[in-house]
């Protein structure tokens, strides 16, 4: 098997061993950044939306004024603000703070981490409100508490008709995270950019990253399917 | 005029190629995607499987990489191009031939070698077309599915020639079901022009980014940069209302 991989590697000048390895490198960097930003944003965008659509008009406004700029601007301006806005300040680098926002990775997670929450807010909001008003009354005449409705009449419904267009989102992300390569991180990009440079081979460089791109969407796709099957298969 | 230390002009002229980049790429991705649609709706098989290919490929790579292939990809092909261009005019003899025919301008063309420029807003505009032509392939051909087919059928018995049925019938109704998908699209393509400022387009972005570089001031610059992409994406979604309104007339419940 690695004496055949070997052959078939020693017939080209571009995919040695080296360049693979630099692939994969950059391929576990953008999976890293892909699964941290969502699930984090994840977490914060849950009671953002539950905020976004509730009754309390002020926090209310707060939070579409958050998703209306990140959801209106684009991913690579929010990253050079964060990006070259931070390590600018005065005096940071002096500061034990440097320390994490020396490499790029930091600001990159927190600007993706923003991104993705700003529309993951919007996507649960609009399956929260989208809830069956039946359910919540049956649940009122229960006597159950606001949050626990929301906890487990509102949120779960909502999860699960939120799924498809979540899904999306997270593909969305994986793209996303190759503005990584802009700011010197060596991700799936950043390794395709590089060995284009070394062999001036841009079909190659560049198809075989994107062709590891599109497997892992592949991936995110037939896991979202799984999930899906699974949340909804008292539906069926 | 908002000064910017010196550099508010030329942020304000990347700002005019922004949109002009962003426009010009909306009409290649909606003129690619329609005929795309279409040759997955009435192609044959050859047709419908590149329009499936052509979608599904697209969608599935980030932009960037996508951008990046088709930029260097481009210049890389054109110069093997003019190579080979150049191959065949020494192996022919075809510049005397350029020379007796008085053809200057053909002349001075392999006197500066045959070289082929192609400028990073035409890269920009087609790269951008290519890749949302694929999204709007999709917007398009849901909502060439979701027109009625006894209307189309009714159209038919009337006599109405295929031209005039797509003119009369399809069109009016798919712009009525596609204009949100074109919409959501065209507010994605705005924020996607940032992009083509990686491959070295002097648009608003790389004029703002420049400026921060050299005078250290990032807020300064990506601040107002964000504005405007924020007035552009308020703009949009305004206009949007309108033209929902417009092409639902009509409808019930509108």
């Amino acid at each position: 098997m690695l004496e055949q991989l070997n052959a078939l590697l020693a017939q080209n000048e571009i995919f040695t061993p080296a360049t693979l390895a630099e692939y994969w490198q950059g391929t576990v960097l953008t999976v890293q950044l892909t699964f941290l930003s969502v699930v984090l944003g994840f977490f914060i965008a849950v009671p953002l939306a539950v905020i976004r659509a509730s009754q309390w008009r002020w926090l209310s406004r707060a939070v579409w004024l958050f998703t209306y700029v990140f959801r209106g601007t684009p991913l690579l301006i929010q990253l050079y603000l964060i990006y070259y806005g931070v390590t600018m300040i005065d005096g940071i680098q002096d500061s034990p703070l440097w320390y994490l926002l020396e490499d790029a990775f930091y600001p990159c997670l927190v600007a993706f981490i923003l991104n993705t929450a700003a529309y993951s807010t919007e996507i649960i909001r609009g399956a929260i409100v989208t809830s069956d008003k039946g359910e919540m009354e049956a649940a009122q005449a229960y006597g159950m508490s606001y949050w626990q409705i929301l906890r487990r009449i509102t949120l779960p419904a909502a999860f699960r008709r939120a799924l498809p267009a979540y899904s999306n989102e997270v593909i969305f992300m994986l793209h996303a995270t190759s503005i990584a390569s802009v700011v010197t991180l060596v991700d799936l990009t950043g390794a395709g950019y590089n060995i284009y440079a070394r062999y001036y081979a841009p079909f190659e460089a560049f198809m075989f990253a994107g062709a590891v791109y599109l497997c892992l969407c592949f991936m995110i796709f037939a896991g979202f399917k799984k999930l899906e099957q699974r949340a909804c298969r008292h539906l069926l | 005029m908002i000064d910017l230390l010196g550099y508010g002009p030329s942020i304000f002229a990347g700002a005019v190629i922004t949109i002009k980049l962003a426009l010009f790429s909306l009409i290649t991705a909606v003129l690619l995607g329609l005929i795309t649609a279409v040759a997955r709706y009435w192609g044959g098989k050859l047709a419908s499987t590149i329009a499936v290919i052509y979608t599904s490929l697209v969608r599935g790579v980030p932009d960037l990489v996508l951008m990046m292939l088709i930029f260097f990809g481009l210049q890389v092909g054109l110069n093997n191009f003019s190579e080979w261009l150049y191959e065949i005019h020494e192996q022919y003899q075809i510049n005397a031939f350029y020379l007796a025919q008085g053809w200057t301008a053909l002349a001075q063309f392999y006197d500066d070698g045959l070289y082929i420029n192609i400028d990073e807003f035409n890269a920009g505009v087609l790269t951008i077309g290519f890749i949302f032509g694929a999204y709007m392939a999709e917007t398009f051909r849901g909502a060439l599915l979701a027109i009625d087919k006894g209307q189309l059928e009714a159209a038919t018995a009337y006599g109405m020639t295929p031209w005039q049925i797509f003119r009369r019938v399809m069109f009016p109704q798919m712009m009525r079901f596609a204009l949100p998908g074109i919409g959501n699209n065209w507010l994605v393509l705005v924020k996607t022009t940032a992009l083509v400022s990686i491959i070295g387009l002097a648009d608003m972005v790389k004029l703002a980014k420049d400026a921060a570089m050299t005078t250290f001031e990032p807020f300064l610059f990506f601040i107002p940069v964000a504005l405007v992409y924020l007035a552009i994406t308020t703009v949009s979604e305004i206009v949007l209302k309108y033209l929902q309104h417009y092409y639902n007339k009509g409808i019930e419940g509108h």
